[in-house]
């Protein structure tokens, strides 16, 4: 039993990291419907921007936290600007093969500066997140993973749900020319869309590290482990996102633990077959699927 | 006596039998064999084994990339899987030859049509959904043949990996890079003509018709899943087609090289030759192969200079830097790829002095 609430844990709280990378995700497909493959290179920048503020430019953990997600932020936004901003009205193909393209050109950058070993921050998470309950503990990393992916999600909720930013980005994910006809600035919704994406993976990819340290090949394969996650919850759904990450993360910790644990970073895949074969768009996503 | 054929100055195709043809001029036709010509007669027999290496790593990349560029480019289906598709190959005919012994010639296109199987269960979501999903469905292929081919040890010896025996047509053993130079590239020239045949014929059409509006297409009375079923079929016949020689020229195989890399290492091939050209599959493989090898020899030099040995600079990512980069830049400044680029300067010659 105890090895069971210990997997149960365990799958819990990496679910629950894979919902939150997979956020972002959903973020740039639910604006401007471009599968980003470059998403686990972002959650890595994000990670090793925070690595260097912290250990080379020693500044103190919160200043740093918040320099990180303002470069990340920024960073998403000269993405735009400068890769995919040409790209307006070409075929979706070439969009997509531009992510894959940035996926490379930034993982050769990354393992160019930092190398492919692995690094870990210091230590600097308070003793008092720790949670203790009976026999279970939760280690300070997770608990504050926890929060900081409750907050986000909350705070992006309640963003698209109510501000006017939020409604142009959904007004652009569902009619790109209607809402261009209605006055929408789709640029800036594209460039603001793909901005908060790389925010928010800049914030999962330093939360990761906290947890699993920071190591480039490891980072970015989440980037692939997103397309389990996004397709499991709906590709154009926040929460789904949460929960398609919550159910992955038990069946991968389950799979390993009873099962066997090469089979672990399969699993996700095969599930992934198997839900686009039955229910292709997903727990919560939109039933809008064109057959053909 | 008979009347030359020239490049008109425009679009003056009177019948579909004119839509149809290979050479549009006489001057095309009297250079394929003038290419064919110093391809088999003067190029093996120059250069050193180096050089050969890298054209029969160029041939086998393109009957590769071709059949990727038959499903991106003309059936408008992105796939993420091509490289587990060669690796099924590659595996098929390692296991034929050595467990099964059956002879050389069999095994070529057998493990194409075990691979073009393969890819087939892949893409069945395509039946049901359009572009993006199918992506999807292709990477978590990629992975889970991957896992297979690591972990299925009583077929495939997981990581010790199969070495083949020396392939033998009619008693004649092929051994040099020489010998493998002219099945590679007559593989090569086989599978340009099918490739050209096919996508001149009603299933090319129909490719591309579901390519530019699958509803249209839908419309016009073509049965999409099956056409696209297809594609994938050919698609992966040629990867495996291509995995079988790889596996015969390179003696002993591993799952290793097979991985995500590949795949998109062929897509970038597809992109940067032209989506949707035969020829351009070609320039892609000689582009991307020749990329690597530059890069490769630049890695050396670097690697050996005082400077960065002693920073402890590692340069082997250089590579993955710049094939992202060469990705980028063709799709930004040239998305029809050097296939479009050839074909400009052709026409600014054949245009001069009006270019414009």
């Amino acid at each position: 039993m105890n090895f069971f609430f210990q997997l149960l844990i365990n799958g819990i709280s990496v679910g629950f990291l894979y919902g939150l990378s997979a956020m972002g995700f959903v973020m740039i497909f639910k604006s401007s419907s471009v599968l980003n493959f470059a998403h686990g290179e972002l959650i890595a920048l994000g990670a090793f921007f925070f690595l260097a503020l912290v250990t080379w430019a020693k500044l103190p953990i919160a200043i740093a936290f918040l320099v990180t997600l303002a470069g990340c932020f920024a960073l998403g936004f000269l993405i735009e600007r400068i890769f995919l901003r040409p790209l307006i009205g070409e075929p979706l193909i070439y969009v997509i093969m531009l992510t894959v393209g940035l996926a490379a050109m930034f993982k050769g950058l990354m393992l160019l500066i930092w190398g492919g070993n692995l690094q870990t921050y210091p230590d600097f998470l308070p003793e008092f997140l720790t949670l203790q309950w009976n026999i279970i503990t939760i280690p300070p990393a997770y608990s504050s993973a926890l929060i900081l992916g409750l907050s986000f999600l909350i705070i992006f909720g309640l963003f698209f749900k109510y501000s006017p930013q939020g409604i142009f980005m959904r007004s652009v994910a569902d009619n790109q020319k209607a809402a261009l006809s209605l006055g929408v600035h789709v640029q800036r919704v594209f460039a603001l869309s793909w901005a908060i994406a790389a925010l928010v993976a800049g914030m999962s990819g330093v939360v990761l590290g906290i947890i699993n340290g920071i190591n480039v090949h490891d980072l970015s394969s989440i980037g692939l482990k997103v397309f389990p996650v996004v397709i499991l919850g709906g590709l154009d759904s926040l929460s789904g996102a949460i929960i398609g990450g919550l159910i992955i993360g038990l069946l991968e910790t389950f799979t390993g633990g009873y099962l066997d644990p090469s089979l672990r970073d399969v699993i996700p895949y095969m599930v992934l077959v198997l839900i686009l074969m039955v229910r292709p768009y997903g727990l919560f996503g939109l039933v809008e699927i064109e057959r053909v | 006596m008979k009347k030359f054929h020239f490049h008109p100055c425009g679009n003056y195709r009177e019948t579909y039998d004119q839509e149809l043809t290979v050479f549009e001029t006489d001057f095309g036709r009297l250079w394929t064999w003038v290419g064919i010509f110093i391809l088999f007669l003067i190029l093996p027999f120059l250069g050193t084994p180096y050089f050969l290496h890298v054209l029969n790593m160029i041939g086998i990349t393109s009957i590769a990339a071709l059949g990727l560029n038959i499903l991106i480019g003309f059936t408008g289906q992105i796939s993420l899987g091509h490289g587990a598709f060669i690796g099924v190959g590659a595996y098929s005919a390692a296991v034929l030859s050595t467990t099964m012994e059956m002879p050389f010639l069999f095994n070529l296109p057998l493990a194409g049509l075990i691979a073009a199987l393969v890819g087939m269960i892949f893409g069945i979501p395509s039946g049901r959904l359009k572009g993006l999903y199918l992506t999807i469905a292709t990477l978590a292929g990629q992975i889970i043949i991957e896992y297979v081919l690591v972990h299925w040890e009583s077929v495939t010896k997981g990581t010790m990996g199969i070495t083949l025996p020396r392939p033998a047509i009619f008693g004649y053993e092929l051994s040099t890079d020489r010998d493998f130079f002219f099945l590679i590239y007559v593989s090569l020239g086989l599978m340009i003509f099918i490739a050209i045949n096919l996508m001149r014929a009603k299933f090319g059409r129909a490719f591309i018709a579901i390519r530019d509006n699958d509803r249209a297409a839908e419309g016009m009375g073509i049965p999409i899943f099956r056409y696209k079923l297809l594609s994938f079929g050919i698609s992966s016949f040629y990867a495996g087609f291509a995995g079988a020689i790889w596996a015969y020229y390179m003696v002993s195989i591993t799952a290793e090289p097979f991985n995500l890399a590949l795949s998109v290492e062929y897509i970038a091939m597809v992109i940067i030759g032209g989506l949707g050209s035969i020829a351009g599959s070609v320039y892609g493989a000689l582009f991307i192969t020749s990329l690597n090898e530059i890069l490769r020899w630049l890695t050396d030099i670097l690697m050996n200079m005082e400077v960065f040995t002693e920073a402890g600079v590692n340069v082997a990512p250089i590579r993955e830097f710049f094939f992202g980069l060469a990705i980028i830049i063709f799709i930004i400044f040239e998305p029809r790829g050097l296939a479009e680029i050839w074909r400009i300067i052709r026409s600014g010659f054949r245009l001069w002095p009006f270019s414009y």
